[in-house]
C-alpha cells in the first residue's frame, strides 16, 4: 500500500492513479474495476487514445439506439388508442412536456428536445448500468461534468442573449438593502458557479458510490458459504432495487434542475 | 505520522458529515408524512418536492463520500 502511495503521489490526475491502485489491487475482482474505461479497438496493451472506440461509447450508443428505437418503432404507427409501445413515447413525452410547463414556462416549450435528449441520455446510461458486466457511462466526471457544463453555458448564453447585460441584475434581488450588497453579490455570483459543478457531482458521485457499494457487498456472499451469504445477498437485492430507484430519480433531479436553471435565466428570479 | 494512516484517519473523519444527512432525510419525509396524514389530497402536489428533495439530500452524502474517496486513493 505504501508503495503505491509514493507511485500516486508522483502522477498527477485522478484517472492515473486509480488505475494504478487497480493494478496493484486483486487482478479484476476489486470494486473499483468496473469503472475502468478499457479500449475495445487496437492492439492489447496500447496506450487509450482518442480515437479508440471504448466500452464507454460502446454503451452510449446502446443507449441511443435504445431510445431512439421506442420512439421511433413505437411512433411507427400512430394510432389514437395507443399501442403499448406507444404508450411508453407518449408517456415519455408528456413527462418531460409537463415538467417544462411547469418550471419553465410557456417560453420553455422550444428547449424541448435539447431537456428530452438530457433526460434520456442520462436515464439509459444509468438504467443500461444497472445490467450485469455493463458499464455505466454516466459513472465518469468527464461525461457529467461535459453534461452540466452544456446546461450551464447554455443557459447563462441564453440569459445574456434574452436579457443582455439586465441578466446581472440576477445576482441582486430585488428588495435588498443596498449596504447589504457587497456582501450578498460575491456569495450569489459563487453560489451560481457552483451550480454545473453540483449538478455533475451529483450524477457522478451517485452512480459510483452506488456501483462501488453494490460491488463490495456482492464480494461477501462467496466467501461466506450457503448460508452466511444469505445475508449479504438480501442486502445487494434491496440496493439494487434502490439503485433502480436512484437511477430514475438523478436523472429526473438533473433534468428538473436544468429546467429551474433554464427558468432563471428565462425569468430572472 | 505516516501519509498512509492519515489518509485513512480522513476518510474516516470526512464520513462524520452524514449525521447531518440522516437528520436531513428523516426531515424531508417526516414532514411529507405530517403535511399527508393532515391534507390527503396534497400529497400529488408535494411528492414532486419530496424526490427532489431528497436526492439533493442525498447529494451531499455522497460529497462526503467523495472526499473520503478522494483522500483515500488520490493523495
Amino acid at each position: 500500500m505504501a508503495q503505491t502511495a509514493e507511485q500516486t503521489v508522483g502522477e498527477g490526475t485522478a484517472a492515473a492513479s486509480e488505475l494504478t491502485e487497480i493494478e496493484h489491487a486483486e487482478q479484476a475482482h476489486g470494486p473499483l474495476e468496473q469503472f475502468e474505461i478499457k479500449a475495445l479497438t487496437g492492439a492489447e496493451g496500447d496506450q487509450l487514445q482518442f480515437y479508440h472506440f471504448t466500452n464507454s461509447s460502446l454503451f452510449m450508443v446502446i443507449g441511443l439506439a435504445l431510445v431512439a428505437g421506442i420512439l421511433l418503432l413505437g411512433m411507427r404507427r400512430g394510432h389514437l388508442v395507443p399501442t403499448r409501445l406507444q404508450s411508453v413515447a407518449e408517456i415519455s413525452y408528456e413527462f418531460i412536456a409537463n415538467m417544462i410547463r411547469d418550471n419553465v414556462g410557456h417560453e420553455g416549450r422550444k428547449y424541448f428536445p435539447f431537456i428530452f435528449t438530457l433526460f434520456m441520455f442520462v436515464f439509459a446510461g444509468n438504467m443500461l448500468g444497472m445490467l450485469p458486466y455493463s458499464f455505466t457511462y454516466t459513472s465518469h466526471i468527464v461525461v457529467t461534468f461535459a453534461m452540466a457544463a452544456v446546461v450551464f453555458i447554455g443557459v447563462t448564453a441564453i440569459g445574456f442573449a434574452k436579457h443582455g447585460l439586465h441578466f446581472f441584475s440576477f445576482f441582486l434581488p430585488a428588495g435588498v438593502p443596498v449596504f447589504l450588497a457587497p456582501l450578498l453579490i460575491p456569495i450569489e455570483v459563487l453560489s451560481y458557479f457552483t451550480r454545473p459543478v453540483s449538478l455533475a457531482l451529483r450524477l457522478f458521485a451517485n452512480m459510483t458510490a452506488g456501483h462501488t457499494m453494490l460491488k463490495v457487498f456482492a464480494g461477501f456472499i462467496a466467501p461466506l458459504g450457503i448460508v452466511g451469504g444469505i445475508v449479504p445477498l438480501a442486502l445487494v437485492a434491496g440496493l439494487t432495487g434502490l439503485e433502480l430507484i436512484i437511477a430514475f430519480l438523478q436523472a429526473y433531479v438533473f433534468t428538473i434542475l436544468s429546467c429551474v436553471y433554464l427558468n432563471d435565466a428565462l425569468h430572472l428570479h | 505520522m505516516e501519509v498512509e494512516a492519515a489518509k485513512l484517519i480522513g476518510a474516516g473523519l470526512a464520513v462524520v458529515g452524514l449525521g447531518g444527512v440522516g437528520a436531513g432525510i428523516g426531515n424531508i419525509f417526516s414532514s411529507m408524512i405530517a403535511s399527508g396524514a393532515r391534507n390527503p389530497a396534497a400529497i400529488p402536489t408535494v411528492q414532486g418536492f419530496m424526490w427532489i428533495g431528497f436526492a439533493l439530500v442525498e447529494a451531499v452524502a455522497l460529497y462526503a463520500l467523495l472526499i473520503a474517496l478522494l483522500l483515500l486513493f488520490v493523495f
